[in-house]
């Protein structure tokens, strides 16, 4: 159960966040990107073993999302910051 | 087996009457199961899974292979208790208490299916998989099974209620031995707040059994006062460390002997701990000789602790065989309590220890290991030979035989933490390799063996747990007298005995050879073995078995026992009640269900509530003698000509405000928003980033800087958090903020013909007309002197107007409104109703007519993906080969060609290709539709549109039968629309 | 050596010492003609069929670890075929069959017991969806049935028919010919199988990168030495992405753990594999005496093999509110396996970016069930290049054209 520093709260557990996926750049205009691209976008993900970008919502508290920077094998968490904050 | 007249501190005034597979037996109040079946001579408790050999009680706790029972009780609240595979170790006895044995018939005493053990030969390991092939592995499963399993479910209710608890702390010491206790002593003294955890009932751990002197005093007044002196720490005894989870979050299980009437007795724990003092002790092992798994063969230690706990003397002539000096206490305490006792040592020079015990009466055999015991219920003689000459062979009458084959560390919870073993030759033992991050080891687990060592290293511990949290403690550590290092331990595994059957694993049945015969068909990984042989699969979970399992291994595959490696000890540490588990998260509280504000007025009117998403809901109100199905038809045919009332709170009212909102919602709506003007309304749809339909919903646009979103009931959550997620990810500077509102306000909908005329009997300042309300507008005002709103949209087809007040006046307004309707025949109308009327209109129902495919086109509006600019929420994806390809499915109506069948939802509708069937859609909406006098349709179908347009008629598939229907253009009443603005 | 009854009282004679080993254990030769990474159920029945059906005998598997110590022996063990789309129903009926006979064809007891899978319906609603699932899959040919409350009942009397029942049962549909199968087995039989038919199968070498000349595969690089290949398979459940990332391409593909967990063994009483849709929780009770059951997964992505213990609550307490007489019974052991998962959650079979390598992955929670389908389909494309008919709609370029096959948006059935 991840012990997890929202950048609003502070360390908070586990259930009160929501996992918002891996962060994908979304490419626009949509008249302009290619199928290949598009696609990419909505469903290729790098899914590292290891540290791992990923947004997570505190959902059962302040209700922001943000970055979070997680080991994918050991569960540690590497950092958290606020979206936009330099990465 | 008897129970001495003396010593121990078991309470030998308090009698508990408890039964052993109905007869009758006396226990005393502090006794286990265990003991006070040991006390009353009880040998054989249990049988073997596979070839149900008599098992007696080998340990004394956790350990425990082989008494596992069933247990039937009554607790203090006279409620009628079962646990079905009870481990009679740790069960603390209980007045009334009837115990059984799970594993044989008639008893486990007298078990006919012992028979199976005459054809153990034919019976190896993983037998099953080389047969029952032919004819059909269907005609031997049931026989099978009916041979497995240990105990039996009762199937009656278990009214209990069980409890979660959720705690931090600074320090969490796992283990309240002189280890533990020195280390919470120590970090305590630091005022940190200490979480104390024992899984036994008093503090002490080893210190109740081998006693021992502490800073010049007995040890259990060291303990008390250690305990007494941790009045600010949280102290759980009888209480279980089952795992380690991520981030020093740790499972608990306390067993509470105290609960209150109606509560379990067990209850879960999530402790978050900033730093872990794990001093969790160390299992003995069992020593491989033929014939060991007999009743009466049981641990050294585990003969100690019942000798000196309960005073229960589990031998009178026993034979002590041991690797190591640890059995040399069990011993001492035999002899002194007058039992007759030979040791086997394996060691050709066993040491001092060997000498104390020779003064003190017993006969050593140094060299010698045990090599065989007789006697089916229970030992009669032993056999001992030189470890050197196992032929030459002395049999002894024995009626005990105490084997340590050397301690393993419970590294249970350090392995699941993360942290690796390293294997230790002169120990022989798997210890900690090095702590992990926040966490001390000390004890037996760090591979302590004197008291002095175990207090030492508790002691620095504690302190180590301190400093890593900035604190620092000046505290004499506790001392216990120095005692001479012992004899070094010899590592013994099997005897290499041709022709024997030796256990390993006692409850699985699991033997030597059987590890023979997985290394000799290259079953040669150490998971392999395990799969294969079912080693340590057991309700012990291997806890005796494992290193023993793997030393046998590494011997006949040729490697060292580091090079075969160990399983992963997976939690729980001991198996945990499936109810402590789920806590209270069940039957309503499983998942909260919600009600409405005026949910009493609902039932008052007699309607017949149904779960709807995460809400409870009318599905209509049927009147006294008539069925739903009728009601929902008189509700439908009274909206449509009189009015009728229909409670809509629970649908979605999300506020969004700021200058920048209608730029926002125009990038997240499917349809056109920044155009809406104030005061108007347009229904619109929103899509995931994939192109599919999330929810559909009316927009409302209050203000230019303020929206009201009208999301259906149960997606609300998902489109806040939608809104959210692409405002602070994707369009962070625009000035736009949310808000949820569904429960703050009551919204009511008065639909029908007559709906103005019963709204103009309501006292609100809002004009009504069509020309100030028009269909598809709202209107802020006082509504009966509250602040309130009204809204004409309409799900019905009808005239309709929604009313919003503050939710606490929802059930008044209910009220109100009916009374204000009567002469207008208003009638209360719920959600099956609302659907035959919109479902007559076509209107779609999100997640019913839709599914996670649709894409907006699929439903007939292709509108805004032309027409609109900017790169909305799943715009890109409308685009793709698959959101273009001319085949899709449409959503079209269906006409029945029997009016007076209506075809049920899930009906398909199939083209035969290549003699085969194939589904080109299926029926997502069904009713009779009271404004046709027929059966209607809606649903998804393959080139729906084009089908309609040419009036094709479909074959029906539901469960075999056919029908036909007509394809038609979704809407079946008033296409133009009249009735909404007329 | 044949196992039968007859061969057991022989070795019975003789103390058990005279069967030879299930497989060798081989070292790595320099080249094979084709190279299948990931000794899991899959890649095992990929190089069986490759050797029976195709004949190709220079074949090799690569395992990291243990063979079968994957996901196949780490998963719940439920095979079954009632599957919603054509292209799905397909596949699973496909692996459904060939699990049929599969003990025979591998003379290797994988005790499959058909013993039926139930699938609940816990409203009105939930019971249309479910006629709409049961229609599509008598359409597609999956012989199965719908069940009243009081049918569900009579099959499963300890469901919660209690008045306190949070998710009252309103029917539900049977699948008779699901079941489960002993998942070792599984992978030891084909292991077993593919082994005498002349596969190397490698444990304890891990795949360190491809050697790729052209676009095209040529050989594999391994912590036991480089090895050439024709052709290469990837199955490797989990890893997946680590295998692709090697190979210089990324996938469609999150890693999560699942968790599977198991009681204390009983005595019979439970005769059918039951699923909870509400719950998201499937059981059933092991030949052994065990209840064995899952839930959804975990929350975020993970390559840890463990699962974390909200979740297990949660799958313990949509158990108990189907089976309320399983509340005094007791947990005993709870693991994870790491799942593929693909947007659609269904798998990926077919050529890879690179050239001469093909996949098979993505099967998310599901891949036991489809093993000799997903073996199958892998030895078709290693030995001719080209997808069978079956695996054709599961190709990587799916998720370009957006053709997704997407059995839970279709149908509502809990994976």
């Amino acid at each position: 159960m991840l012990l997890i520093p929202c950048p609003w709260c502070g360390p908070r557990s586990e259930p009160e966040f929501q996992f918002g996926g891996e962060p994908a750049t979304r490419p626009v205009p949509a008249a302009e990107v290619s199928d290949a691209a598009w696609g990419a976008y909505l469903y290729v993900r790098s899914n590292e073993k290891g540290p791992h970008r990923e947004l997570w919502c505190h959902a059962g508290g302040c209700g922001q999302w943000f970055l979070m920077e997680r080991d994918t094998v050991t569960h540690a968490v590497l950092r958290t910051h606020k979206p936009g904050a330099a990465a | 087996m008897r129970r001495l007249p003396d010593g121990s501190r078991i309470a030998r005034a308090a009698p508990v009457a408890f039964t052993w597979e109905g007869r009758p037996m006396q226990g005393l109040a502090g006794d286990t199961l265990a003991s006070a079946l040991l006390a009353n001579g009880v040998r054989v408790v249990g049988r073997s899974f596979k070839y149900h050999r008599p098992r007696g009680i080998f340990g004394a706790w956790a350990e425990e292979p082989n008494a596992i029972l069933d247990l039937s009780w009554q607790d203090r609240a006279g409620i009628a208790r079962h646990d079905p595979n009870a481990r009679a170790t740790m069960v603390e006895l209980l007045p009334g208490m009837a115990a059984r044995g799970v594993n044989g018939w008639p008893s486990v005493e007298r078990d006919v299916y012992g028979l199976i053990d005459l054809a153990h030969r034919f019976l190896p390991a993983g037998f099953y998989y080389k047969t029952f092939m032919a004819p059909d592995w269907h005609r031997y499963e049931p026989g099978i099974r009916r041979m497995a399993g240990l105990g039996r479910l009762h199937d009656s209710a278990d009214p209990l209620r069980y409890e979660t608890r959720h705690a931090h702390c600074d320090v969490l010491v796992v283990g309240g031995g002189p280890a533990g206790i020195a280390a919470a002593r120590a970090a305590a003294a630091s005022g940190l707040r200490v979480m104390l955890v024992d899984d036994r009932a008093a503090w002490g751990g080893s210190l109740l059994w081998q006693g021992g002197t502490i800073d010049d005093r007995p040890a259990t007044e060291w303990v008390a006062d250690s305990i007494a002196g941790l009045a600010e720490a949280t102290l759980l005894p009888r209480t279980t460390v089952f795992g380690w989870y991520d981030h020093n979050a740790l499972g608990l299980l306390e067993r509470r002997t105290a609960a209150a009437a109606g509560w379990a007795e067990d209850r879960l724990w999530h402790v978050r701990a900033r730093q872990v003092v794990l001093a969790t002790g160390a299992i003995e092992r069992p020593l491989v000789f033929p014939d060991n798994d007999r009743p009466g063969v049981m641990s050294a230690a585990a003969v100690l602790q019942y000798l000196r706990e309960y005073a229960v003397l589990a031998g009178e002539r026993v034979l002590v065989a041991t690797n190591n000096d640890t059995a040399y206490d069990t011993v001492l305490a035999l002899c002194a309590a007058g039992a007759a006792v030979t040791v086997a040592d394996a060691r050709t020079d066993p040491g001092p220890a060997a000498r104390r015990a020779a003064e003190a009466g017993a006969r050593i055999r140094a060299g010698s290991v045990v090599a065989g015991v007789g006697g089916r219920r229970g030992i009669r003689w032993a056999e001992v030979a030189p470890l050197a000459s196992l032929s030459t062979r002395e049999r002894l009458p024995a009626d005990l035989v105490a084997v340590s084959g050397g301690w393993s560390p419970a590294v249970h919870l350090f392995s699941q933490s993360g942290g690796k073993l390293r294997w230790d030759e002169a120990e022989a033992a798997f210890l900690p390799a090095t702590p992990r991050p926040g966490q001390h080891l000390a004890g037996a687990l760090a591979g302590a063996a004197s008291l002095a060592a175990c207090l030492a290293g508790g002691h620095r511990a504690g302190l180590a747990a301190a400093r890593a949290l900035d604190r620092h403690v000046d505290l004499a550590p506790p001392r216990a007298p120095d005692t001479p290092a012992p004899a070094p331990i010899q590592a013994l595994w099997h005897l290499p005995l041709r022709g024997t059957r030796q256990w390993i694993d006692f409850q699985n049945d699991v033997t030597v050879k059987d590890v023979a015969l997985a290394a000799a068909e290259n079953y040669a990984s150490v998971e392999h073995l395990k799969r294969y042989t079912t080693l340590g699969m057991a309700t012990d979970q291997g806890k005796t078995s494992n290193v023993n399992g793997l030393a046998a291994l590494a011997a006949f595959t040729g490697r060292e026992i580091p090079q075969v490696g160990t399983t992963t000890f997976r939690p729980p540490f001991v198996p945990v009640s499936l109810g402590a588990m789920a806590g209270l998260r069940h039957s309503a509280l499983h998942t909260p269900i919600r009600h409405l504000p005026a949910h009493a007025e609902h039932l008052a009117d007699g309607a017949e509530m149904r779960e709807y998403g995460v809400w409870l809901r009318p599905a209509c109100y049927p009147r006294a003698g008539e069925t739903v199905a009728q009601a929902i038809q008189r509700e439908a045919a009274a909206v449509r000509t009189q009015a009728g009332l229909f409670d809509g709170s629970s649908l979605g009212k999300i506020e969004v405000h700021g200058p920048d909102a209608a730029a926002f919602l125009n990038l997240i709506y499917y349809n056109e928003v920044a155009t809406l003007k104030p005061g108007r309304i347009r229904y619109c749809l929103l899509l995931r980033e994939t192109g599919t339909v999330l929810d559909d919903g009316v927009v409302a646009r209050i203000a230019p800087d303020r929206y009201l979103l009208s999301p259906s009931s149960s997606h609300t959550g998902a489109v806040l958090a939608m809104l959210e997620l692409w405002h602070q990810t994707e369009y962070p500077s625009l000035r736009v903020a949310f808000h949820d509102v569904t429960a703050a306000w009551a919204t009511l909908a008065v639909s029908g013909p007559r709906s103005r005329d019963i709204l103009r009997r309501l006292h609100t300042g809002i004009d009504l007309s069509d020309a100030a309300l028009a269909h598809m507008s709202l209107a802020h005002g006082t509504i009966e002197d509250l602040p309130g709103r009204i809204a004409r949209v309409s799900f019905t087809g009808e005239r309709s107007y929604e009313i919003s007040v503050p939710a606490g006046y929802g059930a008044a307004l209910w009220q109100h409104l009916l009374t204000l309707g009567r002469d207008d025949g208003i009638t209360p109308y719920g959600i099956e109703s609302l659907s035959v009327l919109r479902a007559e209109k076509g209107y779609i129902l999100i997640g019913t007519d839709s599914d996670g495919m649709t894409l907006p086109d699929d439903l007939g509006m292709s509108g805004p993906l032309r027409a609109k600019k900017v790169d909305f929420v799943g715009k890109r994806s409308l685009l793709t080969p698959d959101a273009t390809r001319p085949d899709r499915r449409q959503f079209v109506g269906l006409l029945p060609a029997d009016p007076g069948f209506v075809p049920a939802v899930g009906t398909h509708a199939v083209v035969q290709e290549g003699g085969a069937r194939r589904s080109i859609g299926w029926i997502t909406t069904s009713a009779h539709s009271p404004a046709l006098g027929r059966s209607i349709a809606l649903g998804m179908i393959e080139r729906g549109r084009a089908l309609a347009d040419a009036g094709a008629e479909v074959e029906l598939f539901h469960l075999g039968q056919a029908s036909r229907a007509v394809v038609t253009a979704p809407c079946f009443h008033d296409p133009a629309g009249e009735k909404l603005h007329g | 050596m044949r196992y039968s009854f007859l061969q057991l009282l022989k070795q019975g004679l003789s103390g058990q010492t005279g069967w030879p080993p299930a497989w060798r254990s081989p070292e790595p030769k320099r080249s094979y003609d084709a190279v299948i990474v990931g000794g899991g159920g899959h890649g095992l029945a990929a190089a069986y069929y490759l050797a029976r059906v195709h004949g190709m005998r220079r074949v090799a598997v690569l395992e990291r670890g243990w063979l079968g110590g994957g996901n196949t022996g780490r998963n719940t063990t439920i095979v079954r075929s009632n599957y919603f789309f054509p292209e799905s129903a397909r596949i699973y009926d496909f692996a459904l069959r060939l699990y049929e006979g599969l003990s025979k064809e591998l003379n290797f007891n994988i005790m499959l017991s058909q013993r039926g899978v139930l699938n609940l319906a816990h409203s009105e609603h939930d019971m249309e969806l479910m006629a709409r699932s049961v229609n599509a899959m008598l359409v597609n040919g999956i012989a199965v049935e719908l069940l009243d409350a009081k049918q569900v009942r009579a099959e499963v009397p300890l469901l919660n028919f209690g008045p306190g029942a949070r998710y009252p049962i309103h029917g539900g549909f049977v699948q008779r010919r699901g079941g489960i199968a002993r998942h070792d087995a599984v992978a030891w039989g084909y292991a077993r199988g593919a082994d005498s038919l002349g596969v190397d199968i490698i444990q304890n070498c891990e795949v360190t990168g491809f050697r790729i000349e052209g676009g095209r595969v040529q050989g594999i690089e391994t912590s036991r030495g480089a090895i050439a290949a024709g052709a290469v398979g990837l199955s490797v459940a989990g890893h997946s992405g680590v295998l692709a990332g090697l190979a210089g391409f990324r996938l469609p593909i999150q890693s999560y753990a699942l968790q599977a967990m198991v009681s204390e063994p009983l005595k019979p009483m439970l005769n059918t594999v039951v699923m909870s849709p509400a719950t998201g929780m499937y059981v059933s009770q092991s030949d052994k005496g065990e209840l064995v059951f899952g839930g959804g997964l975990d929350l975020y992505p993970s390559y840890a093999q463990r699962g974390n213990l909200p979740v297990e609550q949660t799958v313990v307490a949509g158990l108990l509110e189907m089976f309320p007489a399983f509340r005094r019974l007791k947990l005993l052991r709870q693991w994870a396996g790491i799942v593929d998962v693909c947007w659609d959650y269904s798998p990926i079979i077919g050529p890879a970016p690179v050239d001469g390598m093909y996949l098979n992955c993505g099967w998310g929670t599901g891949g036991f069930k489809a093993i000799p389908a997903g073996g199958w389909l892998m030895a078709h494309l290693l030995a001719t290049g080209r997808h069978h008919d079956i695996s054709a709609p599961f190709d990587l370029s799916r998720f370009t054209t957006g053709r997704l096959i997407d059995e839970a948006a279709g149908a509502a059935i809990a994976h």
